[in-house]
């Protein structure tokens, strides 16, 4: 039989149902997952067991009084740490706010407990969601599940390695470059940036709010999508939150790809890109057109700028969202003389190197005498790649790309090369920078064994059919693997 | 200081009393425990997310209109980036560009003469904690340990910056009493200065009389009058004239004022200053105000102090005792109900704005809960213009009036102050002091006029000031055969 750890949140959902198994046996099996993996991969900063308990019983007791309430009541779900989990520790990997418990639960927190959802614990990250292999995280890095050796991605690489073995059954991330896309591409498991707006970003710590988003990672489609769905929608505590009824992309599932155009963006497809990346990408691709899409190549020229852009942007609102941190009110304080000291000291004391980096950066962006030059300039070249991609999307229903231009990097590989880092950014900075959806599914394997993602990228609020198109991804790829570390052999030593 | 002309600038800050704050849903509440009224938003807790109040947005498209400013449609929100404890993201959510009103003026009536002043900008923004250094001489380098209240964080706050436009201490002086006019009668803040919910920033630079060039300026601090703000400005115009007189350069800083010890204290440079970085607040999105919401706004506005005042003279009071009354609507309504009702303006208007003040003042209540009813006041006048009363006794009655001892007949007969009109008693009253001055009597039968006054005098003496003395005065001329 199956493992209960391995199941999909549909069929994990329809267990409950049928009464096979309990809340609790699937929390139980979610964290005897957890017991053996946790120890190499490192995914979680916190188990919330007692937490935890509590809320499968919970959803337990109502379905037994016919109450359930909805697809994800009683099932275990991770939460990256730069969610606020109110009464649980939330760190940002940060030792700037170690023991930090905040007093509040974000909005999509708040969301899923409504809808019955079992949060297990905070997954690791990279330092305030700054980087891209979760190695620049306070605590340790996370391992990548399919070679420990390698990196699971990021900045969301705890929660899409927890997903990945199974001690979870999908996870919460946040997006503000490719933080939830890559990791799940480098994990072999699907990752989903909603459209700007569409889920709220209240509680969850800033790292460039004009960028960042909330989204699922999961082990199928359908499942990111019932995810999303819980937590997708108007909130008022969040000025930039579409008013709107989202998108019914939950519907979409099965509809298939006949008819639709597909562009494949061109500047995604050449120099940078790792072969059999592209081999796999240009495979996915194939698979789309003989589903009946049309499938078109399309250029996105001012694309080329986006990681620049990127790198100005992000810094500069990163450099004012994390100046709170200043040892006043929470989180760590280091003494001075002075209060001018003791902040001071607080903050090169709490802050790791690539934080500091990126601060001092956008502080430089937005200096008086060079905003023009850099911040100004960058917001310009926003409004051109926004301008493109709507060109775009005159002609076709979505785009394509890699993920990631390279499979699972080796730990310490690019620690040392912030711009080889930046770079693994490349193929996913363009959805942000323009406040549209995307989306990772597994597609296939290189020959190392590592997963290998396509990105599906859609209009703002096109939802719809990027999952529409997803599904049909996932069901060409027919991507079932899995990592090593939740095989038989690593689980029964 | 002759030869020298000043260029004054003056930023004003007020505390909208919306019942939320500007961001978030915490109570605006003055004189509550420390941190109470307090959040994740106004606290900048990690994570935490502004979503502007409605109630303030109208405050502040109030004040604009008010002022005669542009209200742009689409207004943009900005981070003002700098670290002080008290500010609790290190940044404060304000305005740059397209602030929320533009290219305003405000006119003011200056010793008779006329001056527009520019208003630059009307703009938004949160107000930050307050500081408590303990341990020092109130400043942060020197305390010991300070705390912090946020209570006072995140209500909103309206900046508002004149043009280089005034030339006075006293110019300066009457704009900012004829702003808190306006911000009081629109309602929006009770702008008390010695709170804080109004607060100046004077630019202050001197020039030679007759150059248009502009010296370089200082920004003062800490002005909680009207009389400090006249004072501070006028020691900093004296401050610069002298630097300069005597060949030195005044050195563009932030001055604080002593109000203690009555002069500015440098406070830092410009050397030292912040650069704010500004940059568009990405948590908000930008505010529009369209223009059905503009009229909508503009037609509820109240009748400014300059209208008001205009229709009080118009009904007539002077210049002097209309803007008194102007200051306090009370009065201003009091007046206008006792004059449409025959009282005349000038008694009615000295007895508002003198007797009526003093009162309330010593006896320490507001002018609200003294002021008669316009009843009283209109039979007060009227037994004046009746002769029933004279002008002084008429304010012993208003004395009686306001101490609540009845309406203001039931005083002037419980204090025996009606007049004598009566002409049997006057005529023997009258007829008493000839017999007693023959002698003066004689001279007015010479034609002379001047010693009739002493004769009322004397009359008045002996019906202890209650004789009519224009009746007496007649009487006195008929029997004396004047």
């Amino acid at each position: 039989m199956t493992d209960l750890a391995d199941l999909t949140i549909s069929e994990a959902s329809r267990g409950l149902d049928d009464g096979r198994f309990s809340a609790r046996e699937l929390l139980e099996a979610v964290l005897r997952r957890a017991t053996v993996t946790e120890a190499q991969l490192h995914g979680y900063l916190t188990i919330d067991r007692e937490g935890a308990f509590a809320a499968a019983d919970a959803a337990d007791r109502r379905r037994a009084a016919g109450g359930r309430r909805g697809p994800l009541d009683g099932i275990p779900i991770a939460l990256k740490d730069n969610l606020c989990t109110r009464g649980v520790e939330t760190t940002c990997a940060s030792q700037i706010l170690a023991g930090y418990v905040p007093p509040y639960d974000a909005t999509v927190v708040a969301r899923l407990r409504e809808a019955g959802a079992v949060a297990v614990g905070k997954t690791n990250l990279d330092e305030f969601a700054m980087g891209s292999s979760t190695e620049n995280s306070a605590y340790g890095p996370t391992r990548n599940p399919w070679d420990p050796e390698r990196v699971p991605g990021g900045s969301s690489g705890g929660s899409a390695a927890v997903v990945a073995v199974g001690s979870a059954f999908a996870a919460l991330g946040s997006d503000t470059g490719g933080s939830i896309r890559q990791p799940a591409a480098l994990c072999g498991i699907v990752g989903m940036k909603p459209t700007y707006g569409l889920v709220s970003r209240y509680g969850l710590v800033a790292f460039a709010s004009s960028l960042d988003q909330i989204g699922p990672l999961a082990r199928t489609v359908e499942d990111a999508a019932t995810v999303l769905a819980a937590v997708a929608g108007w909130d008022p505590h969040d000025a930039t939150s579409h008013p709107e009824e989202p998108p019914a992309f939950h519907r979409s599932l099965e509809r298939g790809v006949e008819g639709l155009r597909i562009g494949v963006v061109a500047e995604l497809m050449g120099a940078g890109i790792d072969p059999e990346v592209l081999a796999e990408t240009r495979a996915a691709v194939d698979r789309l057109a003989a589903a009946g899409a049309e499938v078109v190549e399309v250029g996105l020229p001012s694309v080329d700028y986006a990681l620049s852009a990127y790198y100005l942007i992000a810094p500069a609102e990163c450099s004012s969202n994390l100046a709170r941190f200043d040892g006043v009110r929470y989180g760590l304080r280091v003494e001075g003389g002075t209060a001018e000291e003791m902040m001071a000291r607080t903050r090169a004391e709490g802050f790791g190197a690539e934080v500091i980096r990126r601060i001092l950066l956008g502080t430089y962006a937005l200096s008086a005498g060079y905003y023009e030059a850099f911040y100004g300039q960058a917001q310009k070249v926003r409004t051109l790649i926004r301008r493109d991609f709507a060109a775009a999307y005159e002609t076709v229903d979505v785009l394509v790309s890699p993920t990631s231009p390279t499979t699972a990097f080796r730990l310490g590989e690019r620690a040392s090369d912030p711009l080889a880092m930046y770079y693994s950014d490349v193929c996913t900075i363009p959805s942000n920078l323009a406040g549209d959806p995307a989306i990772s599914v597994p597609i296939g394997l290189d020959s190392r064994g590592l997963p290998i993602g396509l990105q599906i990228m859609a209009p703002a609020l096109g939802e719809e059919v990027l999952f529409q198109v997803a599904a049909e991804v996932e069901r060409g790829a027919g991507f079932a693997a899995r990592p090593r570390l939740a095989s038989s052999e690593v689980m029964e030593p | 200081m002759t030869g020298w002309e000043a260029v004054i600038g003056i930023e004003t800050h007020v505390e909208l009393q919306t019942r939320s704050k500007m961001f978030c849903g915490c109570r605006v509440d003055v004189g509550d425990e420390p941190n109470t009224a307090v959040c994740p938003v106004c606290l900048g807790l990690p994570g935490a997310l502004p979503v502007p109040n409605r109630a303030a947005i109208e405050g502040i498209v109030k004040i604009a209109t008010a002022l005669g400013c542009v209200v742009n449609e689409r207004s943009l929100f900005y981070r003002k980036n700098y670290f002080y404890p008290d500010l609790p993201k290190n940044y404060q959510i304000s305005q740059y560009t397209y602030p929320v009103g533009e290219h305003g003026r405000l006119v003011l009536h200056v010793d008779g003469e006329e001056l527009a002043v520019g208003i630059t900008r009307v703009h938004m923004e949160e107000d930050t904690g307050k500081s408590l250094h303990v341990g020092s001489g109130g400043r942060i380098q020197e305390a010991e340990h300070t705390l912090l209240d946020f209570n006072r964080s995140g209500v909103p706050l309206v900046e508002i910056v004149t043009e280089p436009d005034l030339r006075t201490p006293e110019q300066a002086r009457a704009y900012g009493a004829e702003l808190q006019r306006i911000v009081r009668t629109l309602g929006v803040s009770d702008a008390r200065l010695e709170e804080g919910s109004m607060r100046f920033d004077a630019n202050v630079s001197v020039r030679r009389s007759g150059t248009s060039e502009l010296g370089v300026r200082t920004e003062i601090k800490n002005m909680n009058s009207l009389r400090s703000l006249q004072r501070a400005i006028a020691f900093e115009i004296g401050r610069q004239v002298e630097v300069l007189e005597a060949g030195g350069s005044v050195v563009q800083e932030t001055r604080h004022w002593n109000e203690a010890e009555g002069r500015t204290v440098a406070m830092r440079s410009k050397e030292e200053s912040e650069d704010y970085r500004y940059f568009q607040e990405p948590d908000l999105l930008p505010l529009e105000i369209d223009e059905a919401w503009r009229q909508r706004i503009a037609a509820s506005l109240p009748r400014l102090p300059a209208a008001r005042r205009a229709e009080l003279v118009a009904l007539g009071a002077d210049d002097r005792t209309a803007t008194l009354l102007v200051d306090t609507p009370v009065l201003a309504d009091r007046f206008e109900a006792a004059v449409s009702r025959g009282a005349p303006a000038r008694t009615v208007g000295s007895w508002l704005t003198g007797e009526i003040v003093a009162y309330a003042r010593s006896v320490g209540a507001d002018v609200e809960e003294v002021v008669p009813a316009v009843e009283d006041l209109v039979e007060l006048a009227g037994m004046v213009e009746a002769a029933e009363l004279s002008a002084t006794a008429a304010k012993q009655v208003l004395a009686g009036v306001l101490a609540g001892e009845g309406t203001p007949r039931g005083v002037a007969e419980a204090r025996d102050l009606l007049q004598i009109s009566d002409e049997g008693a006057l005529e023997e009253a009258v007829a008493a002091v000839l017999a007693d001055h023959p002698d003066v009597v004689e001279q007015i039968r010479a034609g002379e006029t001047k010693p009739i006054g002493f004769l009322v005098g004397r009359v008045m003496r002996a019906t202890g000031g209650k004789a009519d003395p224009r009746k007496v005065q007649e009487i006195i001329r008929r029997e004396a055969g004047a």
